[in-house]
């Protein structure tokens, strides 16, 4: 076994989607709720194949309205452009000053390929793969800037210190990318990388490239499971398995007020339904089942999916999250202001630094 | 609306960002990276009441002697990320990016480009470059590049098809299925996002060749051009009335084509790239604009200009020394990821001639040959002669190329604009909340399933380089593609 039992830090995340919602306002309104309760940070979907906009539009949008929660939208990797993704999200971190995460999902529908007639559709297993290398390419064109590659030199002239500046010259199964970025290296270093890794397909590329990965799991037995395996996976990999974080993944219905758990949710947990593992009663037991999973040490935290968006996260703000402060479970300010900061991940060394002065400078 | 006797001047800003352009040796210059200096350009422009403020595209350092070149201001963030943060500190302020269509697929950048359009209440636009470059094409899943003839091609259909996709739903909300089968692109499906505020994002055309002003007429809202056919910025070849015409040409030219696709000569707005440097005094403007081109033009970056143009390693000339006498190489690669530049044998025998003539140094040269302040005088002679070139029908506004980040729009904005309100030919506020509004162009009607394809092909691919070469090296890094 290699879990650390219960000693991290707990993590909470919210998703804010409203599918039917295009107008900032709504999005920014619930982000601001969401750093109000101090939570590491928010996710917003995103997918070719329903309505919806560019989540990662809308979460820079968000960004100047927002100090210090984390933004994370989903980006796919299937249809689009490695080398724009990796700049589009090394871009959030630019202008969220550090706090961009990257939720990393691929397009298995033959609708979704029709939408791009570039390829057929593949099997997910194929395209997790593909989405393993988008994942790795991303982070060898951010680290394809050193950090102190401009230098303003005023003697000799130059603008940059081009032996910090890299080609990356990399060479996957379905493309290729020269580089080196054309967006210095983002605050962070590596935005943070995140994976929903319930399917199976996507469990080898999270292990290996996610800094958080995501667990719909009904039971806290199949979550621990689950945490389980990636970490030894990722020890696989040659990761330190204290650099993942695992968050289970569940929709919260907090419409019932204080009222206890329903019947048949498990004494309070959540009860599996065809949109995943859904919780349903009062903040105050969502804010025992977190503390019993955390403390348990079956996950490092949660990502929290309100059904009902403004009611839901208002109360899991208001409830369980201040609940939970006044035990001592979860910070009751931002001690630090990236997103790595608020999960506890150093800042990455850069891999093409010859000397140690990638870190933090 | 009332009828206007004078006719109204449109105004954006571009932003600096890279390139010798940028003059870093300011003591006031500040991070090209940074949202605060992409916030307080973007504030400027609209506390000036501008149309659009615009960001430039880069997707690949640019490369020198087979180096990453290291003497200009390089890095920038990625644009419609950019803006969409400044949607949300902005409030009427038309928001466009320059995105290439030969590395994008529609679905993906109409999407991205209507999300904008929602987030900011309207205010999205989208200005069209196309890439021949396999240099760029490295990055790519595309890899390779495109021929000149195919780049319009793919543009216009690209264009087309985003059209298409941003009048798939009704205005009412509801999605209805699209299908294209064309030459570039065959895709079927629904489109993710409802029309959005201003039904089309703004389309924006840069290029003065015979099939960029083709491609305009027939498709874009607005021309970026350099300056007017090929004419030359105010104090710098010829006369200012030389320009004045030259900007008069183009301008009757591209508007002459717009009758054959249906369209009036108000649907296309014509606004050239231009510079401004100001003064109390005439003569201390000039002052100001030779400053700032020294800063621009450094002894390295005036060999890296010479060498760009003949083809070979000059590092051992002495850049206050004579030209080479060697000739220059055609058809070099000594430079990738820069905008080609027409005949460099043909420019090399012009700057020889002006060195010659006017008994200029290798860097005098460049500067001479380079120069790009269009408007340089005080504030009423500036104010002055911005009206004259839209009276006269040169263009219908201009967009501002500032040479320093942030401040480089604050002294326009702080004494230019108000004596152009003062004139009567400037808004004094903002009549409208959207882009299009800005610009006086009407909201396209909703084309619905089968009435769409009203854009045209370039008919006539001639004219490759317009009389555009004789302005110098510098007139094309206005396209936006100053990296790519």
């Amino acid at each position: 076994m290699t879990s650390s039992h219960g000693r991290g830090r707990l993590h909470l995340a919210a998703a804010l989607d409203q599918p039917t919602v295009f107008d900032a306002g709504p999005y920014v309104e619930l982000a601001r709720l969401a750093e109000r309760g101090g939570l590491d940070f928010v996710t917003l979907g995103d997918t070719f194949a329903r309505p919806g906009p560019d989540a990662l539009a809308v979460l820079s949008r968000v960004a100047p309205a927002t100090s210090r929660v984390g933004l994370v939208p989903t980006v796919t990797t299937t249809h689009t452009e490695p080398f724009h993704v990796q700049a589009a999200v090394a871009t959030l971190d630019w202008v969220s000053r550090g706090r961009a995460g990257w939720r990393i999902d691929v397009s298995a529908t033959e609708g979704e390929a029709r939408l791009f007639g570039r390829r057929h559709a593949a099997p997910a297993e194929e395209l997790w793969r593909e989405a393993g290398e988008v994942a790795d390419v991303a982070a060898r064109l951010w680290d394809s800037w050193e950090d102190d590659a401009e230098i303003r030199d005023v003697a000799t002239g130059r603008f940059i210190d081009r032996d910090k500046l890299h080609h990356i010259d990399f060479e996957g199964a379905g493309f290729s990318v020269r580089g080196p970025s054309i967006v210095p290296r983002p605050p962070q270093g590596h935005p943070v990388r995140v994976v929903d890794a319930t399917e199976g397909q996507a469990r080898r590329t999270a292990a290996r490239y996610a800094d958080v990965v995501l667990v719909r799991a009904a039971s806290a037995a199949q979550a621990a499971a689950v945490r389980d395996q990636l970490r030894a996976a990722a020890a696989e990999s040659g990761r330190d398995p204290d650099t993942l974080r695992v968050l289970a993944s569940l929709l919260v219905d907090l419409g019932d007020g204080e009222h206890a758990a329903e019947p048949g949710h498990g004494g309070g947990g959540p009860r599996q339904t065809a949109q995943g593992p859904l919780y349903r009663g009062g903040p105050v037991d969502l804010a025992e089942l977190v503390a019993a999973w955390h403390t348990d040490g079956v996950v490092d935290g949660f990502h929290l999916t309100p059904v009902e968006p403004r009611r839901d996260l208002e109360r899991l703000v208001n409830g369980t999250v201040a609940l939970l402060q006044h035990r001592g479970l979860f910070r009751t300010f931002y001690p630090g202001s990236t997103l790595r900061e608020h999960l506890g991940l150093a800042r990455p060394a850069n891999r093409y630094a010859v000397t140690g002065g990638a870190s933090a400078s | 609306m009332t009828v206007r006797s004078r006719k109204e001047i449109h105004l954006a800003a571009h932003f600096p960002g890279v390139d010798n352009t940028t003059v870093r040796a300011d003591p006031r210059s500040r991070s090209q990276i940074d949202l605060s200096s992409f916030e307080h350009l973007a504030r400027t422009a609209e506390r000036g009441l501008f149309d659009f403020f615009f960001l430039a595209e880069g997707l690949r350092p640019r490369e020198h002697k087979d180096r990453i070149h290291d003497l200009d201001v390089v890095g920038r963030p990625e644009s419609l990320t950019v803006l969409g943060a400044l949607a949300g500190v902005t409030e009427r302020l038309g928001l466009a990016a320059t995105v290439n269509a030969t590395f994008n697929e529609p679905y993906e950048l109409a999407r991205r480009f209507a999300t904008l359009d929602h987030l900011s209440g309207g205010r999205a636009g989208w200005n069209v470059v196309t890439s021949s470059d396999a240099f760029t094409g490295e990055n790519f899943r595309r890899g390779g590049f495109l021929d000149r003839a195919e780049r319009y091609t793919r543009a216009a259909e690209f264009v087309e098809v985003a059209r298409t996709l941003w009048d798939s739903w009704t205005p009412d909300g509801v999605s209805r299925p699209f299908a294209h089968r064309g030459r570039h692109f065959d895709i079927a499906g629904e489109f993710t996002v409802p029309r959005s505020p201003q039904g089309h994002p703004v389309v924006i055309q840069a290029g003065d060749s015979g099939e960029g002003r083709e491609f305009a007429a027939a498709t874009a809202d607005v021309v970026f051009s350099g300056w007017g056919s090929g004419g030359c910025p105010p104090g710098r070849h010829g006369t200012r009335y030389g320009s004045l015409e030259a900007g008069r040409a183009f301008y009757a030219d591209v508007k002459r084509r717009l009758a054959k696709y249906g369209r009036e000569p108000g649907d296309l707005k014509i606004m050239p790239g231009v510079g401004v440097v100001l003064g109390d005094t005439a003569a201390e403007a000039q002052e100001r604009a030779t400053e700032i081109r020294r800063q621009q033009v450094s002894p390295q970056n005036a060999i890296l200009a010479l060498e760009q143009i003949w083809g070979v390693d000059l590092s051992a000339y002495d850049p206050d020394g004579p030209l080479p006498e060697i000739d220059p190489v055609a058809d070099s690669v000594i430079t990738q990821g820069r905008t080609r530049r027409g005949d460099t044998v043909v420019i090399a025998e012009k700057w020889r001639a002006l060195s010659k003539e006017k008994g200029l140094s290798i860097r005098e040269t460049v500067i001479e040959a380079g120069a790009r302040q269009s408007f340089i005088g005080t504030p009423d002679a500036v104010a002055a002669e911005l009206e004259e070139f839209v009276r006269r029908d040169a263009a219908d506004g201009f967009i501002l190329l500032p040479h320093l980040t942030p401040g480089g729009l604050d002294e326009f904005v702080d004494r230019v604009v108000p004596l152009l309100q003062e004139r009567g030919v400037f808004r004094t506020e903002y009549r409208g909340s959207t882009l299009r509004s800005h610009l006086g162009l009407e909201r396209p009607e909703d084309r619905g399933r089968s009435g769409r394809s009203t854009s045209g092909h370039p008919s006539n691919p001639d004219d490759r380089r317009g009389r555009g070469a004789r302005c110098g090296e510098r007139r094309r890094v206005v396209s936006g593609r100053e990296e790519a």
